[in-house]
């Protein structure tokens, strides 16, 4: 009877581990459900246009944030969203747009930013504005960065550094953590580019 | 009158089980729930621990962490703000330590720890008691 109890008490469910969809079908990243609208972005653009998700409607986009003298965290984050674009037949990667958000307004000008952001791949968007702009946009998406000043007095930015993937109808669909493999963002962007 | 060693032949079954038995779980999903009110209580000083501030997944068995917000008001956890009444579904793949900001902990942090799937019986068997103790 003991016995019977005890392999009671450990024992799980009697089916193997199911998941919700197919493989196929299951992202990488993080997903919201229900999905809704992706936050605003009122910005200005470093292609010389204010930033509208509308705008990208149709295209599924990528959304992350950062600042061009970060050191650590967005040079790898931009070199894989560059590296997973080329990973890309030439018409998927046409439908994907990066969009980089700068967490360090003082310094990170439209032009030193489309300078910075061209050194990975011309065709992203950066996206500049005063800090009120900034802070607002950042309160909008849940995003935190904290500014830490060195003896020198130079400063470098703490923040979040997860990737939003927007889906084509502009929805909110789904957030890579850092550190994900450029394969992990083809796979889930291929799963978005064929949702039309 | 029984011998008293022979009181301990179930518990050394079970153990023996819990070592050697293929482990299954019917959802590799880990659930956790925000619940309505956390964000009155937390402005009303209360500090209640709403999740664990520690969460341990394991690799193929339960290496989905699906958060539900069911709070009134958005909460931001780790890489994304879910508004209320949605789901986020976060698969790990591999073995790693995650630290996260995550707004319904009074410290304001989350850490996921992903481990291996367990191989060895002292691993199963050990994986086996914090599921049970857990429960």
């Amino acid at each position: 009877m003991l016995t019977v109890m005890l392999l009671a008490a450990f024992a799980g469910a009697a089916e193997p581990p199911k998941l919700a969809a197919p493989p196929g079908d299951l992202f990488k990243a993080g997903t919201l459900s229900p999905v809704m609208p992706a936050p605003a972005l009122e910005l200005q653009g470093t292609d010389g246009k204010p930033i509208d998700l509308a705008r990208y409607e149709g295209k599924v986009v990528l959304v992350a944030f950062g600042f061009s003298n970060c050191g650590e965290v967005c040079p790898i984050t931009l070199a894989t969203l560059a590296g997973a674009r080329k990973k890309l037949a030439p018409a998927e990667a046409a439908d994907v747009q990066v969009l980089y958000v700068t967490v360090d307004p003082e310094r990170d000008t439209e032009a030193q930013m489309k300078r910075y952001l061209a050194t990975f791949d011309p065709t992203f968007i950066g996206g500049v504005g005063t800090r009120a702009q900034i802070d607002a946009a950042q309160k909008n998406w849940g995003i935190s960065s904290t500014k830490n000043v060195n003896a020198d007095g130079s400063h470098t930015i703490g923040h979040s550094s997860s990737i939003y993937l927007i889906d084509r109808q502009g929805g909110l669909r789904a957030v890579m953590p850092y550190g994900h493999p450029s394969d992990d963002f083809v796979h889930d962007l291929k799963i978005l580019l064929r949702g039309r | 009158m029984k011998p008293a060693w022979l009181w301990s032949l179930p518990v050394l079954a079970a153990a023996g089980w819990a070592s050697f038995a293929p482990i299954q779980r019917a959802s590799r999903e880990h659930v956790f729930e925000i619940p309505k009110g956390t964000y009155a209580r937390r402005m009303a000083g209360d500090k209640v621990e709403i999740l664990p501030s520690k969460i341990t997944l394991t690799l193929g068995l339960d290496d989905v962490l699906l958060l539900r917000n069911l709070d009134d008001v958005p909460q931001v956890f780790g890489p994304t703000i879910m508004m209320p009444g949605q789901s986020f579904r976060l698969p790990f793949d591999r073995v790693s330590e995650n630290q996260f900001t995550c707004t319904a902990h009074a410290s304001g942090q989350m850490t996921v720890l992903v481990e291996a799937e367990p191989v060895w019986p002292w691993q199963k068997l050990r994986w086996r008691l914090r599921q049970w103790l857990e429960k």
